[in-house]
């Protein structure tokens, strides 16, 4: 293995990387399946079924990548592992709280008495709203450095807002690509409203993670950095725009464009996300532990990334099969 | 109490949660390939009715066992960051595989299984319920070689008090490992051949005749009768190699003080911690050391054996894991006897010729069919409190104890989301439950179960009835 240099460098930045990507997937699919969900209460009973059957065939699969990003978090990092977790004691409980009940209403809704079927879809929505929000709100904090105080939870609930947001705009652009008519045409308008979240998370936190560590500073604003990250703020604000302008034009005739939205906020939530995948670069806890003083023996590093590369392209492809065989419009969704 | 008891009790609360959805997915998942397969081989359209119930069944069942699971996986990280850091180097690896290999698989799968029968030719569709039931089997695989590896860790060394592997085939197959599985996956058949006797027989109860409940009904009851004996037999050879590798803890399950021979099987007790000794004892004489040393005068070690100089006490707490254990017997002997009469109810001659079948079981054997619907889970809880119980105040056998691994979290914070998590788990298998007998309900009355309520699904229906080709 000296073959690729010293493997205590080279392995915990691969295990940071994959660790990054599935946070990536993740917070990509199962954004957009949140936001369906968060959107629930503003659509008919009926439009809800919809909806539902848009998501149902994925969902699963997309929570999946929280597992596998916590699992790696868990294996390569175990120290960082229990230092952020009971950090986010709360927020993570809030979580998983949601999760189980929008993970069963999913099912409930469909096969309990009709009578329930309100109270499981409010379940769905609640769970949805709950992790969201956690979500956000762990983000928050994890930008601030872990530290708990009523500044940093203040601005921990802003991002929990900014997110939930972020998500439901996902989820409509989702929508838009895979609904008709008049759950389309709603859809747009949900998009509509939801940019504003997007953009002003992506600029809260912008402007919070120099602002709370000095190093994060530097790395932004001395020269050279300072030029090769131009890029992103520009191009998050032509696709900002971008989508704006498309929306305008939506629904289309012959439904043109209407994987666009969907695409550009894929590569906005991809942007934002790289932007601080650099700041916090060696960090995992942020200020405190390198990924290279949490990782863990090399040898039980190895066995799981020889594992990986066989294992995480055949997940990929039959992840995209899925995909393809449910591609469309969501309408001839059978359940059986 | 404490930040330990009330992790503890949290982790026993979440993980006995968990595990009551798996146990029915592992074993459902072959089932509804065997009556898809069935199907297809036969033609005969009750296999297809038997299907599509199941199928139900095991779609709820897997949405409470992932939205669990994943409760589980943060667990280690919020209440016990001790247990990762200690033996990270070596549970780890086994977690990753468990996911990459297995629950990707599941759940990729899962969607074109339930959704995609009218999307994908007949064989994918049968390919994608293969790859489920397969997942769940290989997800039971690699937890259960971690949770094995924790009652009798092998292949690994201590370096300045951190776990590095030494050899991941001794890891893999250490000594629990086999029996451990074995015994969980025949528990998972059970649990399963007994939930599918239990709602066949309420669906008969109501009047249900149809050709599908016969056929679940008849499978479910000869599925236990033939498991039972053969969980019995592994249960009994699971035993012997825990007297060989964790002897305190079968102590505890017999309920036996003093090490020395001819010692009784008891069949209750009231075992005493303080006076360290039993009260009202009924035992057979000379069972245990027939059962574990196959001599009447065998030597079954005892627990005043587990009690060091200095009067610290390393053996587990006696009367919860012999109570748990005999919860566990008395459950599978109740299975053995209910399994058994019915089939012998079953295979009776009719007077006209052939046997009578299901119409040979009388109204109080299809009641207590349903009364044990769910006796599985019993068995499958009781049997996990004997074996985790069992191994306390050991996290890992020998090598961390269950206190030295609990998170610095402010106890009123876990008392909380333990307060929480009962709540939610309460009303979740209330709704669970009703609801499956609500499915069954409906279906014996001949109503069409609930659909997805999206246009297109009798398109489903009409491939899914065609046998395949
Ligand atoms: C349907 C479920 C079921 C049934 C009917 C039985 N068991 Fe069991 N038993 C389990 C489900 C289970 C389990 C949940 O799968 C456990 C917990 C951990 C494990 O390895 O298997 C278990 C553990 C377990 C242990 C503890 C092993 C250890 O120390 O770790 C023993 C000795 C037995 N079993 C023995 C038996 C015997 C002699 C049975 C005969 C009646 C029996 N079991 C019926
Ligand atoms: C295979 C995966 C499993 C792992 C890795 C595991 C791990 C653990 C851990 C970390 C503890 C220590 C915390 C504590 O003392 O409460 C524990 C204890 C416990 N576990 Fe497990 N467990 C597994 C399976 C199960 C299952 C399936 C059940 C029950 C259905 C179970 C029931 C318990 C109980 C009741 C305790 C509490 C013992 C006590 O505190 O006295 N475990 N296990
Ligand atoms: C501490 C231990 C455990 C952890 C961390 C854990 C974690 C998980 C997670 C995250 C999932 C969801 C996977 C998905 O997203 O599809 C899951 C499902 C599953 N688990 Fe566990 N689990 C534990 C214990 C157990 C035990 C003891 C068993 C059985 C012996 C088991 C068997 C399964 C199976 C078969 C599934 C997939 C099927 C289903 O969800 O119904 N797990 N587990």
């Amino acid at each position: 293995m000296e073959l690729f240099g010293d493997p205590a460098v080279w392995l915990p930045f691969t295990f940071a990387a994959l660790m990054g990507l599935s946070i990536l997937i993740y917070v990509v699919l199962d954004g957009f399946d949140l936001g369906v969900g968060v959107l629930f209460p503003f659509a008919e009973p009926a439009e809800r079924d919809r909806m539902i059957a848009s998501i149902g065939p994925f969902w699963d699969a997309n929570e999946t990548w929280l597992v596998l990003a916590i699992g790696i978090l868990l294996v390569a990092f175990p120290s960082a592992h229990g230092a952020i977790l009971t950090a986010l004691y709360l927020p993570v409980a809030v979580m998983l709280i949601g999760l189980i009940l929008r993970g069963v209403a999913f099912e409930f809704r469909a096969k309990a008495p009709l009578t329930q079927k309100r109270a499981w879809d409010g379940a769905f929505y609640a769970g949805s709203l709950m992790t969201s929000l956690a979500q956000g709100f762990m983000l928050g904090l994890y930008i601030m450095g872990l530290e708990q105080s009523w500044a940093t939870y203040g601005f921990a609930i802003l991002t929990a807002v900014f997110l939930t947001v972020g998500y439901s705009f996902i989820g409509a652009t989702w929508l838009i690509l895979k609904t008709e008519s008049a759950l389309q045409r709603k859809a747009v308008d949900w998009a509509k409203g939801g940019i504003w979240g997007l953009v002003l998370g992506l600029g809260a936190i912008s402007a919070a993670s120099p602002l709370v560590s000095p190093r994060i500073f530097d790395k932004w604003f001395s020269m050279p950095e300072f030029l090769y990250l131009a890029p992103f703020p520009i191009l998050s604000g032509l696709l900002v725009l971008g989508l704006w302008r498309g929306l305008q034009r939506l629904p289309a005739e012959g439904d043109k464009g209407a994987w666009q939205p969907f695409a550009g906020s894929i590569a906005l939530f991809t942007l934002a996300f790289l932007g601080l995948a650099y700041s916090f670069y060696p960090y995992v806890v942020p200020e405190k532990l390198t990924i290279y003083e949490a990782a863990s023996a090399p040898e039980s590093l190895i066995i799981i990334l020889v594992g990986t590369c066989f294992v995480l392209p055949a997940i990929l492809a039959y992840t995209a099969l899925a995909y393809v065989i449910f591609r469309g419009k969501a309408t001839e969704l059978s359940y059986d | 109490m404490d930040t330990l008891i009330l992790s503890r009790i949290q982790f026993g609360a979440n993980i006995s949660f968990h595990i009551l959805f798996p146990t029915i997915t592992i074993a459902l998942g072959w089932v509804l390939l065997f009556f898809k397969l069935r199907f297809r081989w036969t033609g005969d359209a009750k296999w297809m009715q038997a299907y599509r119930f199941w199928v139900k069944v095991f779609a709820l069942s897997f949405a409470m066992g992932v939205v669990s699971g994943i409760t589980m996986s943060f667990q280690f990280g919020t209440n016990w960051p001790g247990f990762m850091e200690t033996v990270g180097n070596i549970a780890g690896p086994l977690l990753a595989y468990e996911v990459m290999t297995a629950f990707f698989l599941e759940a990729v799968f899962l969607g074109i299984m339930l959704f995609g029968a009218s999307r994908v030719p007949d064989w994918l569709h049968t390919t994608a319920t293969f790859l489920v039931a397969f997942g769940t089997t290989m997800s039971a695989f690699w937890i259960l070689v971690l949770n094995s590896w924790m009652h009798t860790p092998a292949g690994f060394e201590m370096r300045d008090g951190v776990a590095f592997a030494t050899d991941w085939w001794a890891i893999i197959f250490n000594p629990s490992m086999p029996y451990r599985l074995v015994h969980m996956l025949i528990a998972s058949g059970l649990t399963c051949a007994f939930l599918i006797a239990g709602l066949s027989a309420f669906r008969w109860l109501w009047g249900d005749r149809s050709e599908g409940v016969r056929a679940t009904l008849a499978f479910g009851a000869s599925l236990g009768a033939v498991l039972i004996p053969v969980q019995i037999l592994v249960g009994d050879m699971h035993g012997l190699n825990t007297l060989e590798h964790q002897p305190q803890k079968v102590a505890a399950m017999e309920g036996n003080w003093e090490t020395g021979p001819n010692v009784p099987l008891l069949l209750f007790a009231i075992p005493d911690e303080d006076a360290r000794e039993n009260r009202f004892e009924i035992g057979i004489p000379n069972g245990a050391s027939l059962i574990l040393k196959h001599k009447a005068d065998g030597v079954v070690p005892g627990l005043n054996d587990f009690v060091t100089e200095d009067g610290e006490v390393l053996h587990p707490p006696v009367s919860k894991v012999f109570y748990s254990f005999r919860v566990m017997i008395g459950t599978g002997v109740a299975m053995l006897f209910l399994s058994w009469a019915a089939v012998a109810l079953m295979l009776r001659r009719h007077p006209e010729g052939g046997r009578r079948g299901v119409e040979g079981l009388p109204k109080p054997v299809l009641w207590a069919f349903v009364a044990m619907a769910f006796s599985g889970w019993l068995a499958t809880l009781a049997g996990w409190y004997t074996t985790e119980i069992g191994r306390q105040p050991w996290l890992v056998e020998g090598v961390l104890m269950t206190r030295d691994a609990v998170a610095d979290v402010p106890a009123p914070l876990v008392l909380g989301t333990l307060i929480t998590y009962l709540v939610v788990y309460a009303a979740l298998i209330l709704a669970y439950v009703s609801v499956l007998f609500y499915l069954a309900r409906k279906a014996a009355k001949g109503e069409s179960l609930p659909e997805r309520a999206t246009p297109g699904s009798g398109a489903a229906e009409v491939q899914l009835l065609q046998p395949g080709e």
